[in-house]
């Protein structure tokens, strides 16, 4: 656990059977941020000590039935709760998020694309709130370029829950063109109000449908998925100081 | 019992039993006819092919694995080795496209795993009918898809590949898949038995009765009754791929097995059969121990079952408990299905009741090899004849568009063109940036993926010409190699090795036969002056529907390495000023060509020369070149000549135009098609390189030292592209309407109102 | 007892598959079919004997795992 500012955070990567974004996600908390990880089983009980937990991409479970339907049910998913309940940072990426939605940690679902076919390309998103864990390195309004990878990312939720997402503003991405205007050819998969991502309404669980642990790394196409890590890594670091002090 | 009938169904020639007689010394029973069935396919024994195979260059100081195993290796520094290779599903994915596709990939990833290899790049080289030929599209879609949703679940990026269309292809397409993986160079695994006694495990999926006689399907021409075949397709399973690939690459790192081979075409016999003729030794195992997922499966329907996602080991002694262990972590779960044993017998008992016995050897190395009688095509003749002064002026493409000059005319026809069109709409429905490696996105060239933990990447790239092979075989192969090697070294990276999968027509025609005869001797002659020694790969025989063949087809895949991962470069060009450069030099060859097949709906005239000396100059000077920085982008030149090569180039770089002065070619009498000889002629050996300013002196002065003609042709900026040759400007476009032709020209077919 | 579960989407739910569909059928010649929604269908085999207590079990797996009742909806038959 982190105690001190000058502490390295530690990441705990969820891996169900299928998650194949786990390596991904590890590689860009230690190579690239020069933070601390570990992988941890879906079977196993405890989250090891660490201060954010990441559930990864990939098929969980081959995404058989419906996309994370089955992985909320790994033991795991019960750490990941009480580990969320008690305000930890928890991070949904893609297959992720989907496991978040089904686990009810998150509010609605993800329906197929509206072209139908999985699409992997880079799109843009608008940081729509920082006051998340995983928001407060960026600028509001900020656009950043990331990738997609999904069959599945259509996000759904009833007009109500909506509503009710967007006055407590926990619609933190949007999908955009690159200048940040809402338009209907830059959604790429139909999602409802463009929802690329949202949080939780305590605020410490988010999940998004695009990859920020793909866009770490200037020669892979863009490094502005970093300002997700590094927010996460600041906000613990300031909690640490504010817990320490 | 074993009457003529029974022989026919089992496609083995009279002969061929009589060689089987003599092996057994009795008549063998129906599970044992199977056996031979299978094994003596043409699929799993190279029966017509083995000879010519043998004449191909396999070693050199980089190979650590040639062919015979199930992927070749090659070293490529820090103590790693590359493991890939090639394979077709063409068959299946006629069938049943989604499925066929789909469990060609899974097939070529096991072959990469179970060398202890993770695999961490895919590509594919597809050729279907015309795009506009009814049901290429549904075709296209369903193999597409079969290939992403395979491939995405298992988390292995598809990185690049080619898809060609011609109505050659039509009644029978091409799908073929590569996989590399990465291992350490000591900790490569083999498929091999050894150590009697030793246990035999089974893993994976449950065995059905799905694909019997798939590997025979494979190696018979499509008639109108294949429909009736359909019992016979695969279907995947990719979540339990990923089980296995992640299981069994945690059982090597333990050092537990003495061999390990996964069940693909032949499934059972072909897997077990191999590894204990590899070691010399026999297999015993008893089929009522095979996980089954049907009731009252018999011993021919265990044996010959093509269930996807299943591999055999063979465990140390004492080191039992552990494999088991970690395959149920991931709730798998291996079953002791027998033992190696001394006598080279492959044995087969049901409940303890022998139901086959047959030498492992007579199933796989003493299989029949077949010298088949060859003769030269009799349209090759004529079709080698191209007399450009009689052709007469081009026949519209496109009525609706108002054209400034033929060469513009010629240019979009090319650009709008399925074969040489952006496969965008393909690509974007693959991961190709899953295990964050991927440092040039598909799209052109090579696909190139870094390795963690070192500076180096690997860059690769498929390659074939069906055209040119049906011109000339033996050059088109060769061009083959050459453009595959050059794809790679236009990245920077040092080509090591190569892979080929060998697509053609009946063998038993004794034309078809000559065609492969001379593509292999092309391949052979280029893989040598070339440096990249074959390590492995695939022949895919019968490809013909209603006794017509497609075009002789040898795909190649050429894998190289860069030592400087950050030094890669892309086909794009990079800013505005730079100075265009072309590497080599053309003579205006429109033999095979795109541009006469699309406007003049000819496939005539010789390939294009090649030099192999000269296109090995080439390569190296391009790969000296991106290792110094002297150059910002590389470009191979090839179908749609120089031309599509530059405009493409500008594409997807927000706009990034070129203004270019060529050289004019004198291969004919009418201008015109000396301007389009030019602009689309498709001479081999050429690289479009952009240059920032200040380096020019040292590229020209580097290339004149490797003996490469190399010509400053011209400058990008602006928002056209604006060619220039014998003083008169006879292409000038935007960017955006040329890029708009050449990125829409497939997603066309498919757009659907979805509201 | 055989448990029949069929999972749909909610009315409310736009079924891109199910349009995609209908588009199909209305380019074969069928215009008489006005709308498809396309679902899942579960067969589950069960270890009782009574209908009742079958559609219980039935309908307590159709909602912890079949369906997902942000979006879908089912209907259970029992036989």
């Amino acid at each position: 656990m982190l105690t001190r500012a000058g502490d390295t955070v530690k990441f705990a990567v969820i891996v169900f059977p299928g998650s194949n974004c786990d390596e991904d996600a590890y590689h860009a908390a230690t190579a690239v941020l020069g933070q601390k990880a570990e992988y941890v089983w879906h079977k196993d009980t405890d989250l090891k000590g660490a201060d954010v937990v990441v559930l990864p991409g990939g098929f969980a479970h081959g995404d058989y039935l419906r996309t994370g339907a089955m992985a909320r049910f790994s033991p795991i998913m019960r750490e990941v709760r009480t580990f969320a309940e008690r305000g930890g940072p928890v991070l949904g990426i893609c297959n992720g998020f989907q496991v978040l939605l089904e686990a009810g940690l998150l509010p609605g679902a993800m329906l197929r694309n509206r072209g139908l076919k999985f699409r992997c390309e880079h799109v843009h998103i608008r940081v729509e709130q920082t006051d998340t864990p995983f928001t407060l390195a960026c600028r509001g309004g900020q656009v950043l370029r990331m990738p997609i990878a999904h069959g599945e990312g259509n996000y759904f939720a009833e007009p109500d829950v909506i509503a009710r997402l967007e006055a407590n503003r926990q619609v933190i991405f949007r999908y955009t063109t690159a200048e940040g205007e809402l338009r209907d050819d830059a959604n790429p998969n139909g999602s409802v109000s463009a929802i690329a991502g949202i949080c939780n309404d305590t605020r410490n669980v988010v999940g998004l449908m695009p990859h920020p642990e793909r866009a770490c790394e200037s020669p892979l196409g863009s490094a502005d998925g970093l300002l997700i890590f590094e927010s996460v890594v600041q906000s613990l670091k300031a909690g640490a100081l504010v817990a320490g002090a | 019992m074993i009457d003529p009938q029974v022989l026919e169904r089992h496609q083995l020639k009279p002969d061929e039993y009589d060689r089987i007689l003599q092996f057994l010394g009795r008549e063998p029973n129906l599970t044992e006819l199977g056996l031979f069935s299978v094994m003596w396919s043409e699929h799993c024994s190279y029966k017509s092919s083995r000879v010519h195979l043998k004449t191909l260059p396999t070693e050199g100081p980089q190979v650590l694995q040639g062919p015979g195993e199930n992927a070749g290796a090659v070293d490529i520094g820090d103590g790693l080795a590359a493991v890939f290779k090639i394979e077709s599903h063409n068959h299946p994915s006629f069938i049943e496209p989604y499925q066929g596709a789909a469990t060609g990939v899974g097939g070529i990833i096991r072959d990469i795993f179970t060398m202890g290899a993770r695999p961490i790049a895919l590509l594919n080289s597809l050729r279907f009918g015309a795009l506009d030929m009814p049901g290429t599209p549904r075709l296209l879609e369903g193999v597409v898809a079969g290939i992403a949703g395979y491939g995405n679940s298992m988390g292995i990026p598809t990185v690049g590949g080619e898809i060609t269309f011609d109505p050659a292809y039509a009644g029978n397409p091409l799908v073929n898949v590569f996989c590399l993986g990465v291992a350490k160079a000591s900790d490569i695994i083999k498929g091999v038995a050894s150590g009697v006694g030793n246990a035999v495990y089974y893993v994976g999926a449950k065995t059905g009765r799905d694909g019997i006689h798939g590997a025979t399907m494979a190696s018979a021409e499509f008639d109108e009754r294949s429909a009736e075949k359909r019992p016979a397709v695969q279907v995947g399973d990719p979540f339990m791929e990923k089980l296995l690939l992640e299981a069994c690459l945690e059982v090597m790192k333990t050092d537990a097995l003495i061999g390990i081979q996964d069940m693909g075409a032949a499934g059972l016999t072909c897997s077990t059969s191999e590894m204990g003729s590899r070691g010399g030794a026999g297999i015993e195992i008893d089929i009522s121990l095979v996980p089954q997922r049907e009731s009252g499966m018999t011993p021919y329907e265990i044996m010959l079952s093509e269930s996807q996602e299943r591999m055999l080991l063979v465990v140390k002694p004492g080191r039992e408990a552990e494999v088991e262990r970690i395959f149920e972590k991931w709730d798998l779960h291996a079953v002791s299905i027998g033992r190696v044993t001394a006598d080279g017998m492959l044995r087969v008992r049901e409940r303890g009741q022998v139901v086959a016995e047959v030498p492992t050897g007579a199933l796989t190395d003493q299989a029949p090899v077949y010298r088949r009688p060859m003769t030269p095509p009799d349209y090759l003749a004529d079709a080698q004849r191209l007399d450009l002064d009689a052709l007469e002026r081009p026949r519209a493409l496109d009525a609706g568009r108002t054209l400034s000059s033929p060469a513009t005319h010629g240019l979009f026809a090319l650009l709008g063109s399925p074969t040489i069109a952006s496969k965008r709409w393909a690509y974007r429905q693959y991961d190709h940036m899953v295990r964050t490696n991927t440092i040039n996105l598909p799209g052109l060239g090579a696909g190139v993926v870094r390795l963690k933990g070192t500076d180096r990447a690997l860059a690769m790239s498929l390659d074939g010409n069906g055209r040119y092979c049906y011109l000339d075989p033996y050059r088109g192969a060769m061009l083959a190699v050459a453009e595959s090697a050059r794809n790679v070294a236009c990245t920077g990276a040092r080509p090591l090795g190569a892979t080929n999968c060998l697509n053609f027509g009946n063998p038993e025609r004794p034309e078809i036969m000559w065609q492969l005869a001379k593509a292999v001797e092309g391949l052979g002659a280029a893989c040598r002056a070339l440096g990249v020694p074959i390590t492995g790969g695939n022949v895919s025989l019968y490809n013909e529907t209603d006794g017509a063949a497609i075009y002789p087809t040898p795909v190649i895949g050429v894998v190289g390495v860069l030592d400087h991962a950050d030094r890669v470069v892309g086909s794009r060009f990079r800013a505005p000023g730079d100075v265009i450069v072309l590497l080599g030099e053309g003579s205006g060859e429109l033999g095979g060509s795109e541009y006469l097949k699309l406007v003049y709906d000819l496939v005539r005239g010789a390939p294009p020369a090649l030099d192999l000396d000269r296109e090995r100059a080439l390569q190296e000077l391009v790969i000296a070149l991106v290792g110094e920085r002297l150059i910002r982008s590389a470009s191979d030149c090839s179908e749609g000549g120089l031309a599509v090569t530059v405009g493409e180039c500008s594409f997807g770089t927000g706009g990034i135009g070129a203004e270019l002065s060529v050289e004019p070619v004198n291969v004919a009498r009418n201008p015109h098609l000396n301007v389009a000889a030019t602009l689309f002629g498709e001479s081999a050996s050429r690289i479009v390189v952009s240059v920032a300013g200040d380096a020019v002196t040292a590229v020209l002065k580097q290339a004149a030292a490797a003996g490469v003609p190399t010509r400053v042709i011209g400058r990008t900026g602006g928002d056209r592209l604006r060619i220039a040759t014998g003083g008169d400007i006879v292409i000038d476009v935007s960017i955006e309407e040329a890029e708009r032709v050449w990125s829409t020209a497939i997603e066309r077919y498919f757009v659907k109102k979805v509201a | 007892m055989r448990a029949r579960v069929f999972v749909t989407l909610k009315p409310s739910v736009f079924d891109p598959q199910g349009r995609t569909i209908a588009d199909a059928l209305h380019s074969l010649g069928y215009g008489s079919v006005q709308a498809v929604r396309q679902g899942k269908y579960f067969e589950l085999d069960l270890a009782t004997t009574e209908a009742a207590k079958a559609k219980v079990l039935a309908a307590e797996v159709a909602d912890k795992l079949l369906a997902n009742p942000v979006i879908e909806s089912y209907r259970i038959e029992v036989e």
